[in-house]
């Protein structure tokens, strides 16, 4: 039940709904549990529900963190 | 792709093993729990079991909806489907969960009953919008990852004035489940939790304070991937040896502290709390489960089908899923696992759904067995 990727949005469909590109397969998915959703963001879906939009700049640091630790032997 | 790829880099995922082995040096062993069902399959699946140093143990939790969904709650679904002609929608996980007297919803779907497979709670409103002339049940389960899309297409149902549709709702609640983990008589021992990726979305990181101050137990947010979980065992670990127990945030990319208010709000307004729900291998827990409010009692079916009761059933006899759900045994610990008990021929609900423990074993965890053997 779980889809694990993050799905890209890249085009904003009425009444609340958006098509989502996952991996190369297109769905639509409803965005009405989530604010402020535009073409280009990356959502987490669930059951065919965007749940959250990812932040870009959390995920830098977090990649940036993991490179860091690869630093220190 | 973005988000995953970099996510999954495999010279990093061998520098954080390095720092978790280091981390773990040789001392006494750890046990931590991963609660949720999707880090089990990624567990497994991207090989990170085998990336951890013996003395640190990942223990599955029961964080898989189809799991922990008794087989009371799965007969209710099929008698309804049976005996009050009603179509009966399900996420197709349930699908194949085997049932009371040899049934499940697939097999009763042979029988005759009209049960049909929904990728979305949307499209389960939108075959009662179709279908006027017949009732239209949607079996809601899942923790708060999918509840909040049930609150929607209620919601929904109730601005359409639709007369045909309600909901079997067996949605519950992480954090009873987690509590009624560790206080569990004789339970198994734990350091610590990897705590849910999705369900960590909608409710925030806040509420596992309860878990990190009351029991003392820290918890660190994990997303999905191979270094999220690499990462997260790390922080866990550096959290034991430094004698602290904190809620911790791997996955700030989707989680925040108070997570998704527009998906509480609306999840608040359409349900509340039942006194007691019982769960697979947990048994009945107060509090765990949600139930809707009596202003949308037309669309509960438990209130529109009076007549019908849930009626526990305990699991097969060979069946350890109780055993597995509570962490107390590995898949590999029941004696049918592998033989009678295969995902074509699944005897308990943790062999169907591919966030259960015994599939994902079955699937990337055996060869790994075979070759620890061998060695
Ligand atoms: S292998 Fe099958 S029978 Fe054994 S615990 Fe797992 S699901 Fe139950």
């Amino acid at each position: 039940m779980c889809l694990a990727i993050p799905a890209l949005v890249v085009e904003l469909l009425p009444a609340d709904m958006a098509r989502i590109d996952l991996d190369g397969m297109r769905k639509e998915v409803s965005l009405s549990l989530v604010d402020d959703v535009a073409v280009g963001d990356y959502v987490i879906v669930h059951v065919g529900y965007a749940l959250q939009k990812l932040d870009p700049e959390e995920a830098a640091q977090t990649l940036a963190l993991f490179a860091e630790l690869a630093r220190q032997p | 792709m973005r988000y995953v790829d970099e996510f999954r880099d495999p010279v990093l995922a061998q520098n954080l093993s390095a720092s978790i082995a280091l981390e773990a040096g040789a001392g006494f062993g750890y046990r931590f729990m991963e609660f949720c069902g999707g880090h089990t399959h990624a567990l497994s699946r991207y090989g990170v079991l085998g990336m951890l140093p013996s003395n640190v143990q990942m223990i599955h939790g029961p964080g898989c909806p189809v799991c922990v969904l008794p087989i009371g709650r799965i007969d209710f679904a099929i008698r309804l489907a049976l005996e009050h002609d009603v179509i009966l929608c399900s996420y197709g996980d349930c699908l194949r969960v085997p049932a009371s007297d040899g049934l499940s919803l697939l097999k009763a779907r042979a029988q005759g009953a009209d049960v049909r497979m929904v990728y979305s709670a949307l499209d389960a409103c939108k075959i009662a919008a179709d279908n006027p002339q017949s009732q239209v049940v949607f079996f809601a389960i899942g923790f708060e990852t999918t509840t909040p899309p049930t609150a929607s297409i209620i919601k929904q149902a109730h601005a359409a004035g639709l007369k045909n549709f309600s909901v079997l709702c067996n949605h519950v609640l992480t954090l009873p489940a987690m509590e009624a983990i560790l206080n569990q008589p004789g339970g198994v021992p734990l350091d610590g939790f990897v705590g849910p990726a999705h369900v960590s979305t909608v409710i925030g990181s806040a509420p596992y304070q309860l878990v990190a101050q009351r029991y003392r137990k820290p918890v660190v947010i994990a997303g999905f991937e191979p270094l999220d979980m690499l990462q997260a065992i790390l922080m866990l670990l550096r959290q034991v040896n430094t004698g602290r127990a904190e809620v911790e945030n791997e996955f700030t990319r989707a989680v925040t502290p108070q997570g998704n208010r527009k998906a509480q709000a609306l999840v608040n307004e359409v349900f509340e709390v039942r006194d007691a729900f019982e769960w697979r291998g947990l048994g009945s827990l107060p509090w765990s489960g949600l139930k809707l409010r009596a202003e949308f009692a037309q669309y509960d079916a438990e209130a529109r089908y009076p007549e019908m009761h849930f009626v526990s059933v305990p699991d097969h006899k060979a069946c350890e899923c109780g055993a597995i759900l509570r962490g107390e045994k590995r898949p590999q610990e029941c004696k049918i696992f592998g033989t009678v008990c295969t995902p074509d021929n699944p005897i308990g609900a943790c062999m169907v759904s591919s966030e259960g423990a015994c599939a994902a074993h079955y699937t990337y965890g055996r060869y790994r067995d075979v070759m620890q053997e061998g060695s």
